[in-house]
């Protein structure tokens, strides 16, 4: 019988050249892509590509609350829905709250409580409303992201942006901004959300074991990943306002995609038909 | 019209507008003494105030407002109207142009009836009163209303309500536009849809420079392609 104990279950998420198995350095993020105002009938919307990640978020509001024994006489709620959609994963998820995205939704509506003006509109609510089109880890960075340029969009007075990314540790290796697979068979995974001008931690998580100093070298390097979100998010809001529709398509084309390889099919016949309808 | 097309810069909600020695205004906040956008929007500064006028945004009435709402709802002494805010703006039936017996409301103004008025009061928690006692405010019979972005208002009354007199003039519509964005047409109908598509040019391009010339040019332009010369 097999020795199934000693069967190497780790797998390699680190090559051999120090990079990661999509070729990534250690601090290198996933290729990010942030557009603001893809949504007509939201107060405020945006959409993000990040890896492999496809999020959009739409805003409304602030808008008067329902149910109405909600509602608080001194201050907005900023209420929160992240919903994946069921084709997000490769397995269909089940659709409906679970108890992961009423988590995720809880911590996203807590971290924009902290940057939202909430005493200008007593009685009222600002909805988030964020959907995973396409999951690949770091969805709630991704959707925290996108939700406030949707935020900002939609003209609702804040502190600050609030930009956000995940690290953690692979193979040993402190990383940031983990991919699925880094995400599923590495070691530790760590998401925060930042306020970039102060500094201030509106959202940290960790699943998996961080000794204290890599938590503090994880911390380093999404503090630093933030900032760089919080340039992508301002440049789209700069870019939704100071150009049309035509010059945002123009100037931001989708994500080109692979060279297909070559089929090894033999070519298609040629149609001999003529053409359709005679 | 490539001369329209310059805009005014943005400033993004964190964006530090003012060095210390300036007062916030609206849009803006505070913190150890410098003065931070807190919405997306246009620096503006005035006087050593610094304010963020916004680009989006919902509208939150304020007292002397003029707006147009939709009743929604009828009590025996009051109408619920609409006033595209988040919060419901009622108006007593005292407020109204007309003697109302108690229980009578529905012989004045019935659900969706849209009306002309202004915001009587806020409180500090935001509970609105609307009168329709100015001389102005009145039920408005016929016409279209349009809805824009509250943040755009200004812009289509323009500097002492410049450009609401250009659209009245050029199109021969009465204009009614109410501080929540709502705007009420009443003319022919060609009239009518030529200043509607003005009203929308205008909040489409807010924060471009020489919009009223841009409005006159779409207004004349659309006026010879789509009228013709007018029957005599």
């Amino acid at each position: 019988m097999e020795d199934i104990e000693h069967i190497e279950k780790q797998m390699k998420l680190i090559r051999a050249d120090g990079r990661r198995l999509d070729g990534r350095k250690p601090d290198e993020l996933r290729p990010v892509r942030i557009e603001a105002g893809v949504l007509r009938r939201a107060d405020g919307s945006a959409y993000i590509e990040w890896g492999g990640n496809k999020v959009l978020a739409a805003v409304y509001g602030p808008r008067e609350a329902h149910p109405r024994h909600l509602q608080d006489p001194a201050r907005a709620l900023v209420q929160c829905r992240y919903n994946m959609a069921p084709f997000s994963v490769s397995d269909r998820k089940r659709p409906g709250p679970d108890r992961r995205s009423v988590e995720i939704s809880k911590v996203i509506s807590e971290a924009f409580s902290a940057v939202v003006f909430k005493e200008q509109f007593p009685r009222t609510s600002v909805d988030i409303f964020i959907e995973v089109l396409q999951a690949d880890a770091g969805t709630r960075c991704a959707g925290l992201t996108a939700a406030s340029v949707a935020l900002a969009d939609a003209g609702v007075p804040m502190r600050d942006l609030v930009a956000s990314c995940a690290s953690g540790k692979i193979d040993g290796v402190v990383c940031v901004d983990l991919n699925k697979e880094e995400d599923n068979f590495g070691d530790a995974d760590c998401p925060m959300a930042i306020v970039p001008r102060t500094g201030e931690i509106v959202l940290l998580q960790m699943d998996g074991h961080l000794t204290f100093d890599e938590f503090q070298k994880a911390m380093e390097m999404s503090i630093d990943a933030t900032h760089r979100l919080y340039e992508l998010q301002r440049d789209a809001l700069r870019r939704r306002y100071s150009t049309t529709l035509e010059d945002i398509l123009r100037e931001s084309p989708p994500v080109p995609p692979p060279p297909m390889p070559e089929s090894e099919l033999p070519p298609p016949p040629e149609d001999d038909f003529g053409p359709e309808g005679i | 019209m490539e001369s329209s097309g310059s805009l005014r810069p943005i400033v993004i909600p964190g964006e530090a507008v003012g060095g210390p020695g300036l007062k916030p205004g609206p849009g803006t906040y505070i913190e150890g003494g410098q003065v931070f956008a807190a919405q997306l929007g246009i620096r503006n500064e005035h006087d050593g105030l610094v304010s963020v006028i916004p680009l989006n945004g919902r509208y939150i009435p304020q007292r002397g407002d003029a707006v147009i709402g939709e009743v929604v709802d009828l009590g025996p002494s009051h109408w619920l109207v609409d006033i595209n805010s988040p919060y419901p703006a009622p108006l007593h039936a005292t407020e109204s142009p007309w003697r109302v017996e108690f229980g009578d409301t529905s012989r004045y103004l019935k659900v969706g009836d849209v009306i002309m008025g202004h915001v009587l009061s806020v409180d500090e928690i935001k509970r609105v009163q609307l009168t329709m006692q100015e001389r102005e405010a009145r039920r408005l019979n016929g016409g279209i209303v349009m809805e824009i972005s509250p943040t755009k208002v200004p812009r289509v009354i323009g500097k002492q309500g410049s450009m609401i007199s250009l659209l009245t003039e050029l199109t021969g519509c009465h204009i009614y536009v109410g501080q929540n964005g709502r705007i009420w047409l009443d003319g022919e109908d060609r009239d009518t849809a030529v200043a509607a598509s003005a009203i929308r040019l205008i909040e489409e391009r807010a924060q471009s420079y020489g919009l009223t010339e841009a409005v006159r040019e779409l207004i004349e332009r659309e006026r010879r392609s789509t009228t013709g010369p007018r029957p005599a």
